[in-house]
């Protein structure tokens, strides 16, 4: 079978980026992550690549393959045609660390800024719950945290805002709490005025780059903001929560922090990848 | 280059957990619970560790689909699959305990499959008596880590990502500190610590074909057994019945048991529903006796119902269902990719896309094949090690004071065969008496323990080598000789003659090692990174080879060609250990297994 080409970005924070090109023999089935393993155990030793379990169920190798936000250990080589270059880059919207690495631990301080799971106090053996009632809930809880959603989030990809925005990764995991049949917990305050919900304007974008399916934007973020607009524009609601007071932010005791501007755009900017 | 304990990073804590599966992380929780400022480091991101990966169930005697389900009956599931080699109190700890640490984790947010009655649905797996596994589809270990982690990060614990520990620190004492390097700046660390808890689990890169990912190089196994643990029944490794075979990228990739343990069919390239001949004679009542009552067992558990029927013959134990399907491919009749065939199709598709997703789209995804439509096509991977570090039952401690473990790391659980399910619940059970028990020992010494800055700096000069090194041989190259001779000498199969030349050539690997070289700095470079994980990975593979070559019987994941009989009267409840001499050589030896009490022994049928 004929080899693949592919164009690699290799760089660190502070140095001109570059596109180094390699030719990998190419084996039925292989997908990109494989290719990379060949350059890093026969030309490249030293390019740097996260991966764990390239089965998809970690979430570790995302990257950029052409310009689509992808995980590396599902894309096939077959999908492409092999007379051309493939381009692999890392994620746009995350600080570099090296090559296809990126520095991803602002979306761990996001997680930080929500509210934990809190359960009732009846006993959890007395816990109760129909398959069908939990089946959305559980589609949030496939995400594997690849981030690609986040990625390819406008409001955080082109930093539109300059504002806190916790993107659709969190989105999904609020959802996760907030329809969870035991959480007693109410974070639509924490989305309106900490987390700031009202930015997504509904692209669908992240739904569209999610390896796990999840349909995010339908199944997630429509909901928080429909929650959200319950709480703040029905009388009612409005007259309770002017009765009983906001609390100043989040209930996890952690303000959400701006995602850095520090992409691998500040290396040579990756051609190709159409924003 | 950063080098020098003037510049050295240090965080001290009274409990550092390395590892960050289902083990260290309840750890964690335990260790914080019981007052300790607690540290955690992890090679990779938080919730990427290998327990991501699992897919099948956490096995645990809820009896919710069977109401007569017991931890008796679980222990004694337990010791049987493991050929009675199993630390008997571990596997009575963890029977016990495996059913309030499953509903713990539902306490803290994880939302399991249900029952028709609202309870957490259990599974059958192969070697369970009774349907036991509480399962999430077949994500469960994404649940898992995903609440463990969760649970962690609202604890407010010190979490160290993508920082690897390359050495212990010891004193006279016993372990205070450990030295390693973050990935990101490639800058050493040290850390003190009261106590440290291994949770680095398995060792399954030390073959060329694993479900493993690059992070199982046997760390923790290797860094106890150089502060002076033993390691004991290493000579059990798990090969998983089914891997993905083709493509060849994703080769060794997990089918999970639960496709079996669902109602998948075995079958070879001239459709013989092969596992009705290699059902063991003593244990053939427990299984269905034809095709008939196997699908009857299919149908009401597809329903939920109780049944009379017995389980098929593809639910027998994996050290055994992994001999059928080699010995079926090595007699010629294998399938086109060198695989047996497992089949599913015959089931309604949305019943097989809602209980198996991640298998519908793994095989959609990667190779082509509609799992709803046509047989998989599957063979033995290297999956899991029983064998690990000594520890005690109870607390977790290993024969070094202040140097704990817990999870894959650990020996002693399983003895010399695992059944699917079982993994997911040590995890929780000995994590958290490991946690305590480290946490403990922790408020025992009144203050920091001292770090021999010798010791500490000889660490961090060891990092430097091989970046220093001018000449010398690339890491890839010998990670690919060492699986080769791994996967060639010491497999499924052994003999005598293969062990013996598998020893002769990890010296040879270990000489090679010494003139190692990588070039490209230190900030996340993945080749230097491998370096000391092959340091770690000789290890292992030498007390595998070693503890193989010692035991002359075949016991559960345990094969010799040589010596085809189980030998209950020479290796019965005997241990392999390996311990390093006071010269630097591996020693093996053996142990007798700690003694059952009488209730136990009436539980397994034993009746000395």
């Amino acid at each position: 079978m004929a080899d693949a080409h592919l164009r690699v970005f290799r760089g660190s924070p502070g140095e001109t980026g570059r596109y180094d090109e390699f030719d990998v023999p190419v084996e039925e089935g292989m997908v990109v992550l494989d290719a990379v393993h060949w350059i890093q155990g026969h030309a490249a030793p030293d390019l740097a690549v996260r991966w764990n379990c390239k089965a998809a169920k970690c979430g570790s190798c995302s990257a950029e393959v052409d310009g689509r936000p992808s995980l590396m250990c599902k894309t096939r080589l077959s999908d492409y045609d092999l007379e051309e270059p493939i381009t692999v880059e890392p994620m746009r919207s995350f600080p570099l660390i090296r090559d296809l690495v990126t520095d991803v631990s602002w979306n761990y301080e996001v997680n930080r800024t929500i509210e934990p799971f809190s359960p009732p106090d009846t006993p959890v053996e007395e816990w109760r719950w129909k398959q069908q009632d939990i089946e959305r809930v559980q589609e949030y809880r496939k995400c594997i945290e690849c981030f690609l959603c986040q990625d390819v989030c406008h409001v955080l990809r082109n930093h539109e805002t300059g504002r806190p925005f916790l993107g659709p990764r969190y989105m999904v995991r609020v959802a996760g709490l907030e329809l969870h049949p035991a959480d007693r917990a109410d974070r639509r305050e924490y989305l309106k005025e900490d987390a700031g919900i009202g930015y997504c304007n509904i692209t669908k974008c992240c739904t569209e780059v999610c390896p796990e399916h999840i349909k995010i934007t339908d199944n997630a973020i429509i909901p928080l903001k429909e929650r959200v607009a319950d709480a703040y524009y029905d009388p009612l609601q409005w007259a309770w929560r002017k009765l009983t007071g906001r609390r100043r932010g989040s209930a996890a005791g952690v303000e959400l922090p701006v995602l850095p501007t520090e992409g691998p755009s500040s290396a040579d900017p990756p051609a190709g990848a159409g924003a | 280059m950063v080098s020098g304990a003037e510049e050295l990073e240090q965080a001290d804590y009274d409990v550092l957990v390395i590892g960050a599966g289902g083990a260290g992380l309840r750890a964690v929780v335990a260790a914080q619970e019981a007052g300790a400022r607690v540290g955690l480091v992890c090679k990779s991101l938080l919730g990427k560790a290998h327990t991501v990966m699992a897919e099948g169930g956490i096995a645990a005697a809820l009896a919710h689909v069977v109401p007569s389900d017991s931890w008796q009956i679980h222990f004694r599931d337990t010791m049987v699959g493991g050929k009675l080699l199993n630390n008997p109190r571990m596997a009575q700890l963890h029977a016990q305990e495996a059913p309030a640490r499953v509903r713990e984790l539902e306490q803290w947010g994880a939302v399991f499959d249900r029952t028709d009655d609202g309870r957490i649905l259990q599974r059958a797996f192969g070697g369970h008596s009774n349907p036991r596994l509480a399962h999430v589809g077949d994500r469960t270990g994404l649940e898992m880590i995903r609440t463990l982690q969760d649970r962690v990060v609202a604890g407010g614990v010190d979490v160290h990502m993508e920082c690897c520990v390359t050495h212990l620190v010891t004193g006279s004492a016993g372990v205070t500190g450990a030295v390693g390097y973050r990935r990101q700046t490639g800058r050493p660390i040290a850390f003190g610590a009261k106590a440290i808890v291994l949770a680095t689990g398995g060792v399954g890169k030390a073959y060329e074909i694993t479900s493993n990912s690059w992070e199982y190089s046997g760390d923790g196994q290797a860094l106890a057994y150089e502060a002076g643990a033993d390691l004991i029944d290493m000579e059990f490794v798990q090969f998983h019945p089914t891997g993905m075979v083709w493509p060849p990228g994703v080769r060794g990739l997990l089918v999970t048991e639960a496709v079996r343990g669902e109602g998948g069919i075995l079958r070879n390239a001239a459709g013989e529903r092969f596992m009705w001949k290699y059902l063991p004679e003593d244990r053939r009542n427990e299984y269905a006796a034809t095709d008939e009552e196997a699908a009857r067992w299919v149908t009401a558990l597809s329903a939920s119902r109780e049944t009379d029927a017995r389980r098929p013959p593809e639910l027998s134990t994996r050290d055994n269902v992994s001999r059928a399907i080699y010995t079926e491919v090595r007699e010629g009749r294998g399938s086109p990719h060198g695989g047996v065939f497992l089949d599913i199709s015959y089931l309604p598709p949305d019943h097989v896309r809602r209980k198996l997703p991640s298998m519908y789209e793994q095989f959609k995804e990667l190779a082509d094949v509609d799992i709803t439509k046509g047989p998989m096509e599957v063979g033995p991977t290297t999956h899991y090690v029983m064998g690990g570090i000594r520890v005690d039952a109870d607390s977790g401690a290993t024969t070094v004071p202040g140097l704990f473990a817990a999870g894959e790391v650990a020996g002693g659980m399983h003895g010399a065969n695992r059944l699917g399910g079982n993994s997911l619940s040590d995890l929780l059970v000995f994590g958290a008496r490991t946690g305590a028990g480290a946490a403990a020992h922790a408020a025992s010494l009144a203050g920091q323990p001292y770090m021999n800055p010798v010791q500490v700096q000889a660490a961090v000069r060891d990092l430097d080598g091989p970046l220093e090194r001018t000449s010398g041989e690339d890491p890839y190259a010998l990670q690919r000789d060492l699986q080769a001779t791994m996967q060639s000498l010491v497999g499924i199969f052994r003999v005598e003659a293969d062990l013996d030349e598998a020893i002769r050539r990890l010296a040879e690997l270990r000489t090679r090692w010494s003139t190692v070289r990588v070039d490209g700095g230190r900030v996340y470079n993945p080749g230097w990174n491998l370096v000391f994980e092959l340091r770690n990975l000789l290890v292992v593979s030498e007390a595998i080879a070693r503890s193989a070559r010692q035991r002359e019987e075949s016991r559960g994941a345990h094969s010799r060609i040589d010596f085809p009989a189980t030998d209950d009267a020479t290796w019965g409840g005997r241990n392999s250990v390996i311990a390093r001499r006071t010269d630097g050589t591996m020693g093996v030896s053996t142990t007798a297994l700690p003694a059952m009490d009488d209730e136990l022994r009436g539980l397994v049928g034993v009746a000395h």
